[in-house]
């Protein structure tokens, strides 16, 4: 049962930290800091799900997000939905989308995949930046009376806040659920060799274009609540390549395949990031940080945090799933 | 004794090789069927047409009296019909019983986790790979690989096995191992259809050998039957001094059995 891993609490632990600390004394700095942790984790776990559990690497992962954060900014504003039904209506359908596009793309093994994800990304940007109802490059804003609805901005704020938690909370717990499960075990043998998986029994095709439309749900919903907080979308932040390449170095510093690897890595690239960001003669500086890690953990540990942290202690494999 | 598997007429090309062309045979419940021939004669592409793996050009392919002619390999397996890969695909960064779980659950009866766990176990008693259970499957020696192979397929609780040479490459202790392991397999009641190139064991193992040649299929028998048949001895032998050795060895089991 999934209770009795020390990881489902610790994961409930770690959610109501986020929660308690910064509404202890209403500080609101340290809540937007905690957000965008909050949206690393969700970005990295999901992502692990495709590169640590499934082995195929996907460059344009963000598009879920920025897709997520389109069709929830418009049923909010153009639609007047209430948020959470705005939120979830977009994790739908944005894992309907990608669905549709794993059942595709993902006849694309290795390098051509990657490549792929990279085309999905391009190629939804660009749609985006001409569709009109979204309001092409120019974007879309968050109509006031949308926070009125939720009893004024302020709350509303701490509203998003609690459900990006919670949406983290879930990613950690559902990398959990699924690495516990028959399904992540077919999953495991698809990346180890998708051959001898198929000849095991396992359908690969279905496996793949499932696990990819859920990687895409969460995320999904993230957007939907982060671009309503942040009161605004438009394609160059919607979707934005560099997050995409930074979830694949969180995962990695981490350590892909595991659950505390892809929130530990998301967790603290955001906390190095952020700090680098606010450091003035530093602009960009932290894609440097990022490719340099990257080289580094690939050379050194290719585990990343969680992996060294097994070969210290192998009790550990157990304990930090 | 009902046929379990029947191939009939069964082509296959690659461009304009004839891997495989009109090759029909059966195999009986409960029986072993060896499958011999030279390098290159389509032994193993003809396993693939038979689990799934490659579709055929002509011919159909009928496994428990159903035709899984256009069936990929993952339905054949929830058929009972598991097979062993001669070049081994271990699922290297799991451990052994993880590998032989994946083969239980995603077998004939699509177990729940709990319960495939169990059959790994019993499976990995069976083959003598449990002390090794927690290893990861990547660490494992060929030997104990091969046999990981044949333990992840047993794990999905075939009907019919495919064995696609489980002895090459192993020394003298391990092969009479592996055939122990064989002969049990059989003798739980389940077919065995195997490629073999170790000559003394699959004269001993068979009921009945099937010779393939440049794709076709050149003979059909017992094993004593087939070592004789002059067409074998001149075309897949082609040297007399081991027809002859040949001939011995299967006088000798005869007069065992």
């Amino acid at each position: 049962m999934i209770f009795r891993r020390p990881v489902f609490w610790l994961t409930l632990l770690f959610a109501a930290l986020m929660i308690w600390v910064p509404v202890t004394g209403n500080r609101v700095a340290l809540r937007e800091d905690l957000v965008l942790v909050a949206i690393a984790i969700i970005l990295a776990s999901n992502l692990n799900l495709m590169i640590g559990y499934t082995g195929y690497v996907n460059f344009g992962h963000i598009v879920f997000y920025g897709l997520g954060g389109y069709v929830g900014l418009y049923l909010v504003t153009g639609r007047q939905w209430n948020l959470v039904w705005a939120a979830l209506a977009a994790g739908v359908t944005v894992s309907l989308f990608a669905l549709a596009l794993g059942l595709g793309i993902l006849r694309l093994r290795g390098a051509y995949f990657a490549l792929a994800t990279i085309g999905v990304l391009l190629a939804v940007q660009s749609f985006v930046e001409n569709f009109d109802p979204w309001g092409r490059s120019t974007g879309m804003y968050v109509s006031f009376d949308s926070y009125q609805r939720l009893g004024g901005a302020r709350h509303a704020l701490w509203l998003t806040y609690f459900l990006v938690i919670g949406v983290m909370a879930l990613s950690m717990l559902l990398s959990l659920a699924i690495k516990t499960s028959k399904f992540g075990l077919g999953l495991f043998a698809i990346r180890e060799d998708e051959d001898a998986a198929v000849v095991l029994g396992v359908n690969t095709t279905l496996f793949k274009a499932v696990i990819y439309s859920i990687s895409a749900f969460l995320p999904a919903v993230a957007g939907a609540l982060m671009f309503f907080k942040n009161g605004m979308i438009d394609p160059s932040v919607a979707f934005e390549f560099m997050l995409s390449l930074e979830g694949i170095v969180m995962l990695m510093l981490g350590g892909k395949g595991t659950v505390v690897g892809a929130a530990l890595g998301g967790g603290l690239y955001e906390k190095l990031r952020s700090s680098l960001l606010t450091a003035p003669k530093l602009s960009n500086f932290h894609l440097v940080i990022a490719g340099g890690l990257l080289l580094l953990v690939v050379l050194f540990a290719p585990g990343g945090l969680v992996g060294w942290l097994y070969r210290l202690a192998p009790r550990a494999r157990k304990v930090l799933e | 004794m009902t046929a379990l598997l029947e191939v009939k007429g069964v082509t296959k090309r690659f461009g304009g090789l004839h891997a495989v062309s009109d090759v029909s045979f059966s195999l009986g419940e409960g029986e072993i069927l060896g499958l011999i021939g030279p390098n290159g004669a389509g032994k193993t592409t003809l396993f693939n047409v038979v689990n799934g793996v490659y579709k055929p050009d002509k011919g159909t392919i009928t496994f428990a009296g159903k035709d899984i002619t256009q069936c990929p390999p993952n339905e054949v397996v929830h058929l009972g019909l598991a097979r062993t890969h001669q070049i081994v695909k271990p699922l290297q960064d799991m451990t052994v019983l993880e590998n032989v779980t994946v083969g239980a659950c995603f077998g004939r009866d699509y177990l729940p986790l709990h319960q495939a766990r169990k059959v790994a176990w019993e499976v990995l008693e069976r083959v003598g790979l449990a002390p090794r259970a927690e290893t990861l499957a990547r660490s494992l020696t060929i030997a104990g690989k091969k046999r990981l192979e044949v333990a992840r397929a047993l794990a999905a609780r075939p009907k019919l096995l495919l064995l696609d040479e489980v002895l090459a490459g192993l020394n003298p202790t391990e092969v009479s191992y592996m055939i122990g392991i064989v002969r049990d397999i059989r003798d739980s009641g389940i077919s065995v259809f195997m490629i073999e190139h170790l000559m003394q064991a699959i004269m001993s193992l068979s009921n009945r050998i099937v010779v393939l040649s440049n794709g076709q299929k050149l003979a059909e028998g017992r094993p004593e039957e087939v070592a004789r048949d002059p067409q074998v001895i001149e075309a897949y032998l082609g040297d007399p001094d081991i027809a002859e050795k040949l001939r011995q060895e299967s006088d000798a089991t005869a007069t065992a059995d």
